[in-house]
């Protein structure tokens, strides 16, 4: 029987400036999730327990865009969306706009477990929230001084751009050259974190959890809460995606690496290479994904993503860029 | 080859005994909007022009689940969602929780045009259908008497099965719905799908939800790769149980076993309805680049018509007795 293993992100897309320090906080936190992780695994817990219980520490943890920490909308609020896969029998569960629940994955998974749903939002979602007893805060719990500072950054990169009369996707006035989702990459934060897991019985999990664009519309939703896009898990894999929402709705991302393995009979590592060659097109996206076969993977076409993976034949690794 | 479109006016557990006076404005309905859809593809409009208007004409008819005539919420309210795709392009738009949006479609559509976003959702789409000058009306519009009646029903069913102390529908992980008195289904939602002669797809699809569901509570419909979805191969609407295509990433998979495993339309699409999904949950339409046309469905009906440019074309709701 092959053993568990497990993959982290923090988002893909980062700075090519980002300072050094930064950089180091960011490994700290994988390696610390990563170990989470995997004292969990060998304790026995399932892949979807195991998959919530690192997202939420990433979501408590400021560094990354997700809880704490997530990217502002235009209105300087937080509004964060999440979801989980439990690959066994495809159940799946998410929230969208919820604006004072701690943990926005573990919201996602009593909708899951709790509720006749698989996606609750906004208002609906902060009711059920309620009724669940879980932990909510003030929305300024989640507000960070360095997302506001990136918000009034990223609010003068578009009035450069409308200055130009340029219209928001297509700027060419600005000095960063590299961009993702419309904005220059040094104000863009990273979006989004993700955990995919295949526990000792070959079970594969997912999940993921993010604030979302930085200045986006209010009631925007991105692909992190979409099941198929931005989270998938079934028998044969568990994946996470982070980059561009547009790019991984699209091309239905995280469903379209277990669609490769299962129909066109790719290994993990293929389908993943696949899927971020062929599917991106412009685009600029990563994932993570396991397999069935205790396999880990991840993948990117954009420049650097902060992940970590680990298997259980002691193979631990951390990484930024390339 | 030339073009081919199909739209669906829901699919469900409805009922061989309905009546002509609940069967004859639907079937009557299905084809005027099939003729709508005819007459702009013989006029050259687009395929994605023509899924948005055959849909907003369905959400227009208050039989259907959409717009006018869609189902409540608990709270007695109405939660509207769409979402459209263009096959050649790959561009999306999405909205949910739309309550004074006259036609769903439209929005959906815009906030793909003119927005760098894809899904605009409850206050946020609300606030946007304003900037855009869509048109809005008062959220009474959409409500009819006979969804009032079906949540009432939905209600007490839901209140017997607490009597018996059963989980509400903890099962609904069972997926299959209860029958209801008068015969109607809970679930339902509208859609089109349409190729032209040079194998450009569009698909469009738009709903009011699930009878009864929470509010907040976002289905299929607006989940690119679930309810709609469409590339260079084929383009698909579903209807059914909204959880269960999620799950079952219904319209990205017809596509899929197309495109990795050379099956044709037909048989992608049988696959996915008969054999991916739990029976009396899901059904689609489908058109394939070619000009095929599929409308598959585990239920026991669907309301749907399709047509082709050679003069094809066929109203029905279930599988043996087609109406023209």
């Amino acid at each position: 029987m092959a053993g568990w293993a497990i993959a982290v992100h923090g988002g893909a897309g980062v700075d090519p400036n980002l300072p050094p320090q930064r950089q180091e906080e960011a490994k700290q936190l994988l390696t610390h999730c990563l170990n989470l992780g995997i004292s969990a695994l060998r304790s026995g817990a399932s892949a979807v327990d195991v998959v919530e219980l690192v997202v939420r520490q990433l979501e408590t943890d400021p560094i990354f865009n997700s809880g704490r920490g997530s990217a502002l909308t235009a209105k300087g609020t937080v509004e964060m969306e999440a979801s989980i896969m439990d690959g066994t029998k495809r159940r799946c569960g998410a929230v969208s706009g919820v604006s004072t629940v701690k943990n926005p994955v573990s919201l996602a998974r009593l909708v899951m477990e709790k509720s006749p749903h698989s996606y609750l939002a906004f208002a609906g979602a902060e009711e059920f929230a309620r009724q669940q007893g879980v932990e909510v805060v003030d929305n300024e719990y989640f507000i960070t001084p360095d997302n506001v500072g990136m918000l009034k950054l990223a609010k003068e990169a578009n009035t450069i751009m409308f200055d130009y009369r340029i219209p928001t996707e297509k700027c060419a006035g600005l000095e960063s050259p590299v961009k993702m989702n419309g904005l220059p990459i040094s104000v863009y934060a990273p979006e989004t974190v993700g955990c995919v897991v295949v526990d000792s019985e070959g079970r594969c999990a997912a999940a993921t959890s993010t604030g979302g664009l930085m200045n986006k519309m209010s009631g925007r939703i991105g692909d992190s809460p979409l099941i198929g896009a931005g989270t998938y898990a079934c028998e044969v894999c568990g994946v996470s995606c982070t980059g561009e929402g547009e790019a991984i709705i699209r091309g239905t991302l995280a469903r379209e690496v277990a669609a490769v393995m299962e129909y066109k009979d790719l290994g993990l590592q293929e389908a993943v290479d696949f899927v971020i060659k062929h599917r991106l097109d412009e685009g600029f996206a990563g994932l993570i994904a396991v397999s069935n076969k205790g396999e880990v993977a991840y993948g990117f076409n954009c420049n650097g993503m902060f992940r970590g993976c680990a298997t259980e034949n002691g193979f631990m690794e951390v990484g930024i860029w390339e | 080859m030339g073009w081919a479109i199909a739209l669906h006016g829901g699919a469900g557990d409805i009922p061989y005994s309905l009546t002509p006076e609940r069967r004859q404005p639907r079937e009557e309905a299905l084809r005027h909007c099939l003729q709508i859809g005819i007459k702009a593809l013989n006029s050259k409009f687009t395929p994605l022009d023509v899924v948005e208007l055959v849909v907003r004409e369905l959400e227009n008819i208050p039989h259907f689940n959409a717009g006018r005539g869609s189902v409540l919420t608990n709270k007695g309210t109405v939660e509207m969602e769409a979402s459209i795709m263009d096959g050649k392009t790959m561009k999306c738009g999405a909205v949910s929780g739309l309550t004074t949006v006259v036609n769903a479609v439209s929005l959906a559509r815009l906030v793909m045009e003119n927005t760098p976003h894809i899904y605009l959702a409850f206050d946020g789409a609300e606030d946007f259908a304003r900037q855009q000058g869509v048109e809005t009306v008062d959220s009474s519009h959409f409500i009819t008497p006979e969804n009032i009646e079906r949540l009432n029903q939905a209600k007490d069913a839901n209140r017997v099965q607490i009597d018996y102390t059963q989980p509400i529908q903890n099962d609904t992980k069972n997926e299959t719905e209860p029958p209801f008195a008068n015969g109607d289904s809970q679930i339902g939602t509208v859609g089109c799908v349409a190729v032209d002669s040079n194998g450009n797809l569009a698909s469009a699809t738009s709903t009011g939800g699930l009878v009864n569901k929470m509010v907040g509570r976002i289905g299929d419909t607006p989940v690119i790769g679930a309810g709609t979805y469409a590339n260079e191969f084929c383009a698909v609407s579903a209807t059914g149980k909204g959880e269960a295509i999620i799950r079952g990433t219904v319209a990205r998979d017809v596509a899929a076993l197309m495109e990795f495993k050379g099956l044709s339309l037909k048989e992608a699409a049988d696959i996915v309805v008969q054999e991916r999904t739990p029976k009396g949950t899901v059904g689609l339409v489908a058109v394939s680049a070619a000009g095929e046309i599929a409308m598959p469905y585990n239920t026991t009906g669907m309301f749907r018509a399709c047509a082709t440019e050679d003069g094809y074309s066929e109203v029905a709701i279930w599988p043996d007795t087609k109406i023209e």
